[in-house]
């Protein structure tokens, strides 16, 4: 459990190099490689485990395949075998690695 | 072995737990290809075997509930439902073509130390896909067994039933522990998972390619807005047939029975009363069918969760999330189940805005009224060359009217008595399956066997008791109005006084209480009072000419517009008080629609009425 913790503080602390998910163009595809809501204002620190349970996870293949016309917002993205549909706002706790 | 075993059949949303069910207990449970098909649970035995019960449970990503639906799996789960027992053991359904994901609620519930057995499903998709996995390697791992199923296929089924009742005899594994939080199920089920899969496959190309055009920014729209289009001009045009045969039977019947019984009132109770108070609503049953077969075709192709993505954004702008759309597109067919799919959605508030607006949309008991109104006062004339019918048209309008009606309520409700902080949208997009025609056959015979019951008890007995009511007291030889000097024209006299300022005639005030009842009664009433009125029109061509006849046109548009709005049916109210838990939301939704339509067929009348003169 401590481990782990520090994994995900130390995935934060190099989060300069990393894009958040939710500011991604269609076609931008990279890989999960931490979930950080501390930097989004006003957001349940659940919705992490939400998106784990959608099926984020560390290492998995993202890319942003479909945006909404007004305001681009929802998007649809491709995680490992999925498709999942959400908003940028809650897209932002997942930080990628781009390709 | 006096009460039977209880298996409780789980997994996460849209895996097939519900076809599963069906294969296994021969119910007909509705399997629709969207993660939240299934918002109740429901049991049945075990086909072959009494001993054993099954309960399909809502699809639930984790033991951690977000929302009512998924509430019910746990809590069933753990034993804290109170309406049912705890599981004597787990038929964990698990999607072949997406196994990390799966195992990961499988890993949850292993802690739980009940018999388990896994249905490895949807594995002739898995091997379309090319992925290949060691089930045998699998059990190992979970130390539970596995069964590999194609439950629409009805493959797998004996050695699943098989597998359930060794478990249930063996009683609980050895719990396996996996660690505490949702991150260390998600690390144990990907290494899993990769340990037994053979080989990786090469994903869905179909729903990447149907994606592109149909989540495309401007594609996307366009098309959603097509289907509905085409849905109701379909309503339309495709039912003129069936529907002539079927009022041309009607017509038969009553000049039969005109023919051989003596005028008296056994004639009146069978010609005007039953044939033409029933047989007014038989009527639309093409159309009610055609409206389901579209909302079937989309429900089971996965594209209903595509339309929730596109509605997000407009949602949103009312305080809702795209979610919401799936119950309101539902509730076109009947809002009582648009209200109880509800319960997908997670935030309270959105979930009572959802219930609150789903008698806005225009459920298909609706449509023998617009029909009927339509058919009545507007031309049956194209636009736009051949292609488009003016009839259809209208008919879209009304339902939009519904829909933007709908949105307005929602944003009204947001900022008043729902206020609430925003929720978010998160939703898996199923991949795209060919509808399967045996599930959409299954769904409209259902259906239509509803309808026609529903014609057979409800309808059936309220146009008995309105026949009667129309027809005593009985009239003085020779008047001019016989109905007027029945309790229903006395009754329609004093509620007339509420409704001549919206331009409804007594019949029609008549007509509107026994509507209440399922609003198709508005129609069959009509045609009860018009028929016993002696309308020449209503005898010779129905309902739709008697009211062409009689009714002037701001009436009509009044009608419809009441209708838009029109406080729903009792079963409507009902729903809404168990979903809410109370009377306080049923009587602030009847409430506030009385008050909408009788707005709104104010102004339409009052307007209508300056322009036509």
């Amino acid at each position: 459990m401590n481990q782990e913790q520090k994994i995900e503080g130390e995935a934060t602390g190099a989060a300069d190099a990393l894009v958040a998910l939710g500011t991604m163009k269609p076609g931008m595809f990279g890989h999960v490689i931490a979930f950080d809501t501390t930097d989004i204002p006003d957001i349940d620190p659940d919705t992490a485990d939400r998106l784990r349970e959608m099926g984020f996870a560390e290492d998995l293949e993202v890319e942003v395949l479909h945006q909404s016309l007004i305001g681009r917002d929802p998007i649809a993205v491709r995680i490992g075998r999925m498709t999942v549909a959400l908003r940028r706002r809650e897209a932002n706790i997942v930080k990628v690695q781009l390709v | 072995m006096s009460s039977p075993s209880l298996v409780a059949v789980v997994g996460n949303p849209n895996c097939g737990k519900s076809a599963l069910f069906n294969a296994l207990t021969g119910l007909r449970q509705k399997v629709a290809n969207y993660p939240g098909a299934t918002v109740e649970r429901r049991t049945g035995p075990l086909l072959g075997n009494d001993h054993i019960e099954l309960v399909d449970l809502p699809g639930t990503y984790s033991m951690t509930p977000r929302s009512p639906d998924e509430a019910v799996t746990t809590d069933v789960l753990k034993g804290t439902f109170k309406a049912e027992r705890r599981p004597d053991a787990i038929l964990c359904v698990v999607d072949a073509t997406n196994l990390a994901q799966h195992l990961r609620f499988v890993i949850e519930l292993r802690a739980l130390g009940v018999p388990m057995v896994i249905a490895l499903n949807m594995t002739d998709l898995a091997a379309r896909e090319r992925i290949n996995i060691d089930a045998s390697a699998l059990a190992h791992k979970l130390g539970v067994p596995v069964v590999e199923t194609v439950a629409v296929r009805k493959k797998g089924l004996q050695d699943l039933k098989e597998k359930t009742i060794e478990a249930l005899q063996m009683g609980a594994p050895s719990t396996l522990y996996f660690g505490a939080s949702v991150r260390d199920y998600q690390r144990a089920a990907r290494k899993i998972a990769k340990d037994v899969t053979l080989s990786e496959g090469i994903g869905h190309k179909t729903t990447r390619v149907l994606d592109n055009v149909l989540l495309h920014p401007v594609a996307g729209p366009v098309i959603l807005l097509a289907i509905l289009f085409l849905m109701f001009q379909a309503v339309f045009s495709w039912a003129e047939a069936p529907m002539t045969w079927i009022e041309d039977g009607i017509a038969y019947l009553q000049t039969g029975v005109n023919d051989l019984l003596p005028e008296g009132w056994l004639l009146s109770f069978l010609s005007d009363g039953i044939l033409a108070g029933v047989g007014a609503v038989i009527v639309f049953l093409p159309q009610i069918l055609i409206l389901f077969a579209f909302i079937l075709v989309l429900e089971s192709t996965g594209y209903m969760a595509r339309a929730a993505f596109l509605m997000d954004r407009l949602m949103a702008a009312v305080g809702l999330n795209g979610r919401a759309f799936i119950p309101l597109l539902s509730s076109f067919a009947c809002a009582i189940p648009g209200i109880m799919a509800a319960r997908t959605i997670a935030d309270p508030k959105d979930r009572l805005t959802t219930i609150l607006i789903a008698p806005l949309m225009t459920c298909s008991a609706r449509i023998p009224v617009y029909t009927v109104l339509i058919g009545a006062v507007i031309p049956n004339t194209t636009l736009f060359g051949n292609w488009v019918g003016l009839q259809g048209v209208v008919m879209f309008t009304l339902y939009l009217a519904g829909i933007i009606a709908a949105l307005i309520v929602a944003a009204v409700l947001k900022r008043t008595v729902a206020k609430g902080k925003a929720h978010t949208f998160m939703l898996e997009l199923p991949k795209y399956q060919t509808p399967r025609l045996a599930y959409v056959l299954t769904g409209l015979y259902e259906r239509a066997r509803l309808f026609l019951r529903r014609a057979g008890t409800i309808i059936l007995s309220v146009t008995i008791l309105l026949w009667f009511l129309a027809s005593f007291p009985a009239a003085p030889e020779g008047a001019a109005s016989p109905v007027s000097y029945s309790l229903v024209g006395i009754i329609g006299g004093w509620l007339e006084v509420i409704f001549a300022p919206i331009g409804f005639n007594w019949e029609i005030s008549a007509a509107l209480v026994p509507g209440m009842a399922a609003r198709e009664v508005a129609i069959s009433a009509l045609g009860t009072v018009y028929s016993i009125g002696g309308s020449e029109e209503m005898v010779e061509a129905g309902v739709r000419a008697a009211i062409a006849a009689n009714w002037s046109l701001p009436t009509a548009f009044s009608f419809m517009a009441w209708f838009i709005f029109a406080p729903q049916c009792l079963s409507t109210i009902a729903v809404t008080r168990r979903e809410t838990a109370g009377w306080k939301w049923p009587l602030f939704m009847l409430g506030y629609l009385f008050a909408l339509a009788y707005i709104a067929s104010f102004i339409t009348y009052q307007v209508a009425s300056a322009i036509i003169g």
